[in-house]
C-alpha cells in the first residue's frame, strides 16, 4: 500500500494525521459551511454586519419556510425531478441495448458507430445549440420539458452507451454462446441473460445521469424560459432576482437546489463511485 | 415423388420464419441500434454538420438567412471580444489541469486506514455532487469585497480587501479557482480508486530497493495509474472547455467581456441581449469545436490502440 499505512509510522506522526485530517476537511468544504450558516441566520444579522459572527438567532425554520411556501422553488424542484426521471430511464432503456448490440455482435462498422457515440459525447454543447434550439421550436417543443428531456436522452445516450458497451464486453462471453447452442432467441438473450448481469451497470448510470441532468443549466437556459418548465438549476438565479442581497434566503434556497443529488450520491455511493471510475482500473 | 416435394412447400410456407432465423445474429444488432442511433444522429450528429453550414450565413434566427461565405470568420480574426475569449479558453485548459496533480496529492492524503476515513473521502468527494450554479454562488460569495469570507481572512493578515470577480486581471483566474474545487474532487476519486488497484507486491519489492517517497511515487506509483491519468486528463479537459455555468453565474462574462471563454461569448451572440447573430455564434462554435476535435482524435486514437491489444 502507498503511502506508508499511518498505523507503521510513530505514535506522533499518527497523532498528527488523526488531528489533521478534520482540520483539512473543514478548510476544504469552507465555502459551503459558510452558506450553511448564512442560511440560518436572520435578516437583521445582514443589515448590521454581522456576517461571519455567530448567529444572533436560529431561523433556520423560518427561510426554509420561506423558501418552500412563499417562493416557486416547489414548483422549479417538481420540474427538476419531470425533466431528470424521464431522461434516466430513456438513456437507461436506449443504451442498454444500443451497448448489447456493440458489445456482443461483431460486425464492420461495430468500432464506427461505437466511437460515433464516444465522440459525439464529448463535443462541445454550443455546436448543438442554434440546431437543437430550432429543431424544438419547430416541434413546438421550446418551452416545455418533453423538448429537454427529449434533447437529454439522446445526448446522454452517447456516455450510456460508451459505459454499457464497456461493462458488457467484461461479461463472460460463453454465457452466450451456451444459451445460442440451446437455441434461444437473440432478444430472449437480451432479456433474460445478459439484462440480469446489467443490474449493476444500470444502477451506476442511474444515479450519475441523475445527478448530471439535475445539475444541468446550459441546456436549461437555451431550451425552456418560464416557472412553468424551467428546472430548479436555471430557476435559483430567478430566485435570486427575487430576494437581490436576502442572503439567508439565497443561501436556503441554493442548498435546497443541489440536496437531491447529494442525497442521491449519499445514499447510492457505491454505485455512484463505481460508475465515475469505470476504466480507471485495468 | 412426394417425398422430393415435402422439404420444399415446409420451406415456402416457413419462409420469412425462417429467412429471419437465419440472418438471426447479423439483424439483431441493428434492431437493438436502430432507436439508440436514431436519436443521437437526430439530436447529435445533424445539428454538427447544420451548425458547421449554418456559420456561412447572416441569419437573425427569424427571417430569411443570407449567405455570406467565410465572411463570418473573418470577422472573428479582427473581433478583440474573440481573442479574449480564445486566451481565457487557453488558461482554462492548462490551470484546469492542476485539478490532475491536486487530486493525487489529496487521494493519497486520505489512502489510509484509520476510523471514519470513509465517511472523510465522501465529504471530500462532495463538491463535485453540487451543481454549478450553485457553486458559482458560493464562490461569488467567497469573493465578495465587502463581506466575503477571502476578504474577512484577508484582513486578519492585514491585506487590503481584493475584488477578485471584479477586476479584469484576476477574474478569470478567480473563476478557475471555483472550477477547480469541484474538478479536483473527480480526481481525487479516480485515484483513490486507482491506488486501490496499485500492486502491493512491486511496492514491497521496490521498498527493499530502497525507494521511498518521491521516488517511489514518481517511478513505481505514478506509471500503474496511469488508467485513472488518462481519464482525469479526458474529463478535465472537457471540463475546461465546456466551461460555460460557472462564468454566467459568477460574472455574466464582465467586467468588460474580460472573463468570457468562446463557449460563453457564442451563447451571446446567439441567444442574449446582445443580438440575434446565429450564423456569427455558429462560426464561433465552430472554432470551439476544432479545438475540441483535436482532443476528441487524441482520445479515440487512444481507445482504438487498446481495443486492438484486445
Amino acid at each position: 500500500m502507498f503511502p506508508t499505512p499511518i498505523q507503521k509510522r510513530s505514535q506522533a506522526a499518527q497523532l498528527t494525521y488523526q488531528s489533521f485530517l478534520p482540520i483539512a476537511l473543514i478548510l476544504w468544504l469552507l465555502p459551503l459551511i459558510a452558506v450553511a450558516v448564512f442560511s440560518i441566520k436572520p435578516d437583521s444579522d445582514f443589515t448590521t454586519g454581522n456576517y461571519w459572527g455567530w448567529p444572533s438567532s436560529f431561523e433556520g425554520f423560518a427561510n426554509y419556510g420561506k423558501v418552500f411556501f412563499e417562493s416557486d422553488m416547489p414548483r422549479y424542484m417538481l420540474n427538476s425531478v419531470f425533466i431528470t426521471v424521464p431522461t434516466v430511464i430513456g438513456a437507461v432503456a436506449l443504451s442498454c441495448m444500443a451497448g448489447f448490440a456493440l458489445g456482443i455482435y461483431k460486425f464492420k462498422s461495430n468500432i464506427w458507430i461505437f466511437f460515433m457515440f464516444v465522440a459525439g459525447n464529448f463535443v462541445p454543447f454550443q455546436i448543438l445549440m442554434i440546431p437543437v434550439r430550432d429543431l424544438t421550436l419547430d416541434m413546438g417543443l421550446y418551452n416545455t420539458i418533453p423538448g429537454l428531456v427529449l434533447f437529454h436522452i439522446a445526448f446522454q445516450t452517447g456516455f450510456c452507451t460508451l459505459f454499457m458497451r464497456n461493462f458488457i464486453r467484461q461479461l463472460p462471453f460463453e454465457l452466450i454462446e451456451a444459451a445460442r447452442v440451446e437455441g434461444v432467441a437473440e432478444w430472449r438473450i437480451f432479456w433474460f441473460v445478459v439484462l440480469p448481469l446489467m443490474k449493476p451497470a444500470i444502477a451506476a448510470l442511474a444515479v450519475l445521469i441523475f445527478t448530471f441532468i439535475w445539475n444541468d443549466y446550459f441546456w436549461a437556459v437555451v431550451l425552456t424560459q418560464g416557472v412553468e418548465s424551467q428546472p430548479v438549476t436555471a430557476g435559483i438565479t430567478s430566485f435570486n432576482a427575487q430576494y437581490r442581497a436576502a442572503y439567508h434566503l439565497m443561501s436556503a434556497g441554493s442548498i435546497v437546489a443541489a440536496l437531491p443529488p447529494v442525497i442521491m450520491f449519499f445514499a447510492m455511493q457505491k454505485h455512484f463511485i463505481a460508475g465515475l471510475t469505470l476504466g480507471a482500473v485495468k | 415423388m412426394t417425398q422430393a416435394a415435402l422439404p420444399d412447400t415446409h420451406a415456402a410456407s416457413g419462409g420469412g420464419r425462417s429467412w429471419y432465423r437465419r440472418n438471426e445474429i447479423a439483424i439483431t444488432p441493428w434492431l437493438f441500434l436502430a432507436p439508440g442511433v436514431l436519436f443521437f444522429c437526430f439530436y447529435v450528429i445533424f445539428p454538427i454538420f447544420q451548425s458547421f453550414n449554418l456559420s456561412l450565413y447572416a441569419w437573425d434566427g427569424l427571417g430569411e438567412a443570407e449567405y455570406v461565405g467565410l465572411r463570418n470568420y473573418g470577422e472573428l480574426v479582427n473581433d478583440r471580444a474573440f481573442e479574449v475569449s480564445l486566451w481565457n479558453n487557453l488558461k482554462w485548459l492548462l490551470l484546469y489541469l492542476l485539478a490532475i496533480p491536486a487530486g493525487l496529492f489529496i487521494a493519497l492524503f486520505l489512502n489510509q486506514t484509520v476510523t471514519s476515513i470513509r465517511l472523510y473521502k465522501s465529504l471530500f468527494f462532495f463538491p463535485f455532487v453540487i451543481s454549478q450554479v450553485v457553486v458559482g454562488l458560493v464562490f461569488t460569495w467567497f469573493y465578495d469585497p465587502t463581506f466575503g469570507l477571502l476578504n474577512t481572512i484577508l484582513g486578519w493578515v492585514g491585506l487590503g480587501p481584493i475584488n477578485v470577480l471584479g477586476d479584469p486581471t484576476l477574474v478569470t483566474y478567480g473563476i478557475i479557482a471555483a472550477g477547480l474545487w469541484p474538478q479536483t474532487a473527480y480526481c481525487m476519486i479516480l485515484y483513490l480508486t486507482g491506488l486501490n488497484a496499485v500492486d502491493p507486491e512491486q511496492v514491497e519489492a521496490a521498498r527493499l530497493d530502497g525507494a521511498k517517497g518521491w521516488r517511489m511515487l514518481w517511478y513505481v506509483i505514478v506509471p500503474q495509474l496511469k488508467p485513472a491519468t488518462f481519464i482525469a486528463f479526458v474529463v478535465t479537459i472537457i471540463g475546461a472547455l465546456r466551461s460555460f455555468d460557472l462564468i454566467s453565474i459568477m460574472t455574466n462574462g464582465g467586467p468588460f467581456g474580460t472573463s468570457r471563454v468562446l463557449s460563453f461569448y457564442m451563447f451571446e451572440k446567439a441567444l442574449s441581449e446582445y443580438g440575434f447573430r446565429m450564423g456569427y455564434g455558429a462560426a464561433i462554435a465552430v472554432v470551439l469545436f476544432l479545438i475540441m476535435l483535436v482532443f476528441i482524435a487524441y482520445f479515440l486514437w487512444s481507445m482504438w490502440r487498446e481495443e486492438k491489444v484486445r
